[in-house]
């Protein structure tokens, strides 16, 4: 599979990258939490925290904007906290940037190397808006949604001991989605869902207009999430808005700020070509390669045995 | 009070819910790449034995349900409740017809049973995997009838009903298997 994924970007004229995994900043993103170690020697005698990559999108940026065209990385990332049948703390990616493509471009190439690497040339696709995902299935606008509202949807779909949680809306966005609609999408085919909630836009542009849309995408197989894509921000300034709404996130929480990229924002300060972008678990598309149900199948030695 | 979060749940913890106590059996992590985690669970109501789900945020906590398996030796019944005592301590426990359930048509007096304490009370009580009852009552047989085919029914001590090889004689001693209901052999007194 690796060979085959090789091979697709080669034939593409896509630069295969390496970047560190173990950086000196960490991930702001609410949702993740990274692994750390401690570096020590020269300018850190008595031991400097390194955090392990959550994922490589920010120093692959910077090559993007040192001017390095298109590229992909297939590396290692790490997440705490995340263990069950689809989660394993660390997992394989592949990752790519395609220049002054949008994400909706992406995604056609996305459904290729799927093809190419399931060996499954025929696979059919399938495109749907998030709001549509939401309106079509469950009757509601995620746009003009709210907690109480989304509550009321998540018991109305039976979700045991959804009237108990505290969530916001994204939160019960989530829980709808994880609970009444992931298992059914890209059954037999790729779904992708795109144009997300500004909210989830993560670090994709956000599309303005009456109704502002985060251009970010989502791909689904056998109900499983294995891919996610940005039409990527580039707006240094817009980037240190969302960093700083994220550190808020974490404060309100109590959770740990690890410390900024700010090599990343430099990079942006100095200048991003536009470009989409896109993460895919290798892990996950091996599972749907092999019919696996869990992750553990395809992995030699789970952490528990690591 | 103790309490666990959702990432220290695991088959066979038993927590609150509701005011019930449960017993974890399966533990799923559900996780958006950008978003929020839950944890769907899988429990089973220890009073009512019925299995449900239910969804927490991930980090959320549920609190602990003080119970906890023991043996107690099965003293009497007193025509309503089952009374117990723990070989240990001698202390005296009763349990009502709703924690016995099945077991009070196994049980005999002196057996050992796993009990299951809620709150130091019994709340189910699991019979020995084998018991040796005498029957009471039962078709009379037919002697050389070795085979296995048929069957008759045979109605034991504590009034259980199994299904015996012909050849087996009202009177004597048998051993049952609990779990399934079934006879297993004869037993020499």
């Amino acid at each position: 599979m690796l060979t085959a994924i090789r091979a697709f970007f080669a034939g593409r004229g896509v630069l295969e990258v390496e970047t560190p995994i173990a950086s000196r900043a960490g991930v702001s993103d609410p949702s993740l939490e990274a692994l750390s170690t401690c570096w020590h020697g020269p300018g850190s005698p008595t031991g400097s925290p390194l955090f392990l990559q959550t994922s490589p999108e920010l120093p692959m940026k910077r090559l993007l904007a040192a001017g390095s065209g298109p590229i992909f990385q297939i590396c290692k990332v790490f997440r705490d906290h995340e263990r069950g049948r689809l989660h394993h703390p660390e997992f394989s990616l592949v990752e790519w940037y395609r220049l002054a493509w949008d994400h909706r471009r992406l995604m056609g190439e996305v459904a290729e190397l799927v093809r190419c690497a399931l060996d499954a040339p025929g696979l059919p696709v399938e495109e749907v808006s998030y709001r549509h995902l939401f309106l079509d299935r469950l009757g509601l606008d995620p746009w003009h949604s709210d907690p109480d509202g989304l509550r009321s949807a998540a018991v109305g779909q039976g979700i045991q001991g959804a009237d108990g949680l505290d969530l916001g809306t994204d939160g019960w966005l989530d829980l709808l989605l994880t609970h009444c609609l992931e298992a059914t999408l890209g059954r037999g085919c790729m779904t992708f869902v795109y144009d997300y909630p500004p909210s989830q836009a993560a670090l994709a542009q956000v599309r303005p207009g009456p109704e502002p849309v985060g251009e970010r995408f989502e791909l689904y197989v056998e109900g499983m999430e294995l891919a996610n894509g940005f039409h990527e921000l580039t707006d240094a300034d817009e980037q240190r808005r969302r960093f700083a709404t994220d550190i808020d996130r974490r404060l309100a929480s109590g959770r740990p700020v690890p410390p900024l990229d700010q090599a990343f924002l430099a990079a942006l300060d100095a200048g991003i070509p536009s470009a989409a972008g896109v993460a895919l678990g290798l892990d996950r598309l091996l599972m749907v390669k092999t019919g696996a149900r869990h992750i553990d199948q395809v992995l030699a030695f789970p952490v528990e045995r690591a | 009070m103790a309490f666990y979060s959702t990432s220290e749940f695991r088959g066979g913890m038993k927590i609150m819910l509701d005011g019930d106590p449960y017993a974890i059996i399966e533990n799923e992590f559900v996780k958006p790449g950008k978003g929020q985690a839950f944890n769907r669970v899988k429990v089973r109501n220890l009073k009512t034995g019925r299995v449900v789900e239910r969804t927490f945020k991930s980090g959320d906590t549920a609190e602990a349900a003080d119970v906890h398996d023991t043996q107690l030796q099965y003293l009497y019944n007193d025509g309503e409740l089952w009374h117990f005592m723990d070989p240990a301590s001698f202390e005296q426990l009763t349990a009502d017809a709703n924690a016995v359930g099945e077991a009070a048509k196994w049980i005999k007096e002196q057996d050992l049973c796993n009990v299951t304490l809620y709150n130091g009370a019994p709340l189910s009580v699991e019979p020995p995997n084998f018991v040796t009852l005498v029957i009471t009552e039962t078709d009379p047989g037919l002697k050389g009838d070795t085979s296995g085919g048929g069957g008759k029914p045979a109605t034991l001590e504590t009034g259980a009903v199994v299904r015996v090889p012909l050849f087996v004689q009202g009177g004597e001693l048998i051993k049952v298997d609990t779990r399934t209901g079934e006879y297993v052999s004869r037993v020499k007194e």
